[in-house]
């Protein structure tokens, strides 16, 4: 699987961190989400399927390519 | 015909289709149908244009796009491209003069980390919200009716200025804050693109309601100058703008926009949710069942509202793509832009429609049905469609409290649901909007029935139910 965050869209909410925070990480100087793992282990995906469905800005995708 | 001039010369968009009339033009073009049928004007710009088409609104044209690919270009244009607050100017006499509309992206992402938005503060407003209902609920009896606007207007009003200005503000407020203020969404008549200050009666109502909130407002800033400074711990945002020499008038129009955008959103998303749970029996079994297990164990609303309930979250989904707190989400064009294969140049008002794009039959199949299934994996039809989707709008304005407002709904359901069944009283067609002005709202009536699931005095039955479901 591999995490997609766009940039433009990300509000700085942080939530994504509370559900994943192995995979996502946060820019506090530009105030945006950085994916730390772009490949994020299989057993990671439930976290991550939280961390999409619940980010305030739509901000992030997941796919399985 | 438009009857006021611009002295510039008028943008030019004729390469654009217009809609056409279905309500006869008073000589403001489009306006008058925009004040009886909104939506059927909206809709019929879809259907007979495309994904692009204008109307008319006194002297401006209004460039609606609608599906996925204009409304991303619509809703990923920067910031400097299209301006807000001149789209709006029915909000101008509600928020007052000088009272800033909406802030940049930069300004809502810097709020959102020093105030009251920010994730790690959630707990804190779940356990308000779940105590502010609790005290709403305390004074029902075992049975009894409510008006759903009139009700869920008023917690509202609690909820949303306990969170977002403060607790010792909130305890100042009675349901005659909740009145004005809903004298003041009434004030939203179309007509504000022609004269903000018509002489219409909702206008009237709205600057007498408005100075009635300002009169309040003062009378509890009186109170603090009389009572002197407190520890910084007991301060609130009033407190904070007394210190800095703020007039009751200025205090008042930023507290009226702070609570504006989260006030009717969240009021008429819950009615709209129970009413379509009524109307739905099957959903709402579901979710009862679902919250029936969650707190089983004694678990709390402030902490589980934070936390996944997928079938409650479902119908909220649904009940806000079918009823969109916002109709249409307009920007004034600042700097040329390309959308849906036009250019359209600065001056012209170009919006997208969260009624119209919410029930495209491309992307939500069977458009008119409520089906809260369209969010269980694996059709996440909001993530998929999330151009389309967007009863919280899109792009870098998509809803700063949409989060707030999804635990705000969720603590909301958790309690009233756990402790008492609801059924229509009145026929369940005749619960409908009145769209006749831009904050649309319940028409009244909209009562309905509740009866306390274990009639108190019968507590320990209930204790009864609950060793046995655990």
């Amino acid at each position: 699987m591999r995490v997609e965050a766009d940039l433009d869209l990300c509000q700085g909410h942080q939530m994504c961190q509370g559900e994943a925070p192995t995979v996502f990480g946060f820019d506090a100087a530009a105030d945006v989400v950085v994916v730390l793992e772009e490949h994020p282990d299989e057993s990671l995906r439930e976290q991550v399927q939280a961390a999409v469905k619940y980010c305030p800005a739509m901000a992030l995708a997941l796919h399985d390519d | 015909m438009s009857t006021t001039q611009q002295p510039t010369q008028q943008p030019d968009v004729s390469g654009i289709p217009e809609v056409s009339k279905a309500v006869a033009d008073d000589g403001y073009g489009h306006l008058a149908e925009l004040r009886v049928d909104p939506i059927g004007l909206l809709q019929r710009v879809r259907d007979e244009c495309g994904e692009i088409g204008r109307f008319r609104l006194a002297d401006r044209d209004v460039v609606m796009v609608s599906g996925a690919e204009a409304n991303e270009q619509f809703f990923r244009a920067p910031d400097e491209t299209l301006d807000q607050a001149a789209a709006y100017p029915f909000m101008t006499p509600i928020f007052g003069k000088g009272v800033v509309f909406d802030a940049s992206p930069e300004e809502r992402q810097q709020a959102l980390k020093n105030q009251a938005l920010r994730g790690d503060m959630m707990r804190g407003h779940a356990s308000t919200i779940e105590a502010e209902i609790t005290r709403m609920v305390a004074q029902w009896g075992d049975e009894g009716e409510i008006d759903l606007l009139d009700w869920f207007a008023e917690l509202t009003i609690y909820t949303t200025s306990s969170c977002l200005i403060g607790k010792p503000f909130r305890e100042e407020l009675d349901a005659r804050f909740a009145h004005h203020y809903h004298d003041l969404e009434r004030g939203t008549d179309a007509m504000a693109y022609v004269d903000a200050y018509a002489d219409l009666e909702s206008f009237h109502k709205r600057d007498a309601a408005r100075e009635e909130l300002v009169t309040l407002v003062q009378g509890i800033i009186d109170k603090r100058i009389a009572r002197g400074k407190v520890p910084r711990e007991e301060r609130d945002l009033l407190d904070v703008l007394i210190s800095i020499d703020m007039s009751a008038d200025y205090i008042t129009g930023i507290f009226i926009s702070m609570m504006f955008a989260g006030h009717h959103t969240s009021s008429g998303t819950a009615a709209w949710a129970l009413i379509e749970m009524l109307r739905h029996p099957d959903a709402m079994a579901e979710v009862v069942a679902e919250l029936d297990a969650l707190y089983s164990d004694g678990a709390e609303v402030s902490f589980q509202a934070l936390r996944s309930i997928p079938r409650l979250e479902a119908v909220l989904k649904e009940t806000l793509r079918l009823h969109p707190p916002l109709i249409i989400l307009m920007r004034v064009v600042q700097q040329e832009i390309e959308l849906a294969g036009h250019t359209i140049p600065p001056g012209v008002t170009v919006a997208a429609s969260p009624k119209v794009s919410n029930r495209l039959a491309e992307d939500f199949p069977d458009p008119e049905a409520f089906d809260p299934g369209r969010y269980i994996d694996p059709r996440q039809e909001d993530l998929v469609n999330r151009w389309t989707w967007i009863p919280f709008g899109a792009g870098k304005h998509r809803c700063v409290g949409s989060a707030f407002a999804m635990m705000q709904l969720k603590a909301i359901f958790s309690v009233i649901l756990r402790d008492f069944t609801f059924e229509m009283v009145q026929p369940s067609e005749s619960y409908r909007d009145d769209v006749s002005k831009m904050v649309i709202q319940l028409q009244q009536p909209c009562r309905v029935k509740y009866r306390r699931r274990v009639p108190t005095g019968a507590t320990s039955q209930a204790d009864g139910a609950a060793t046995e479901a655990g």
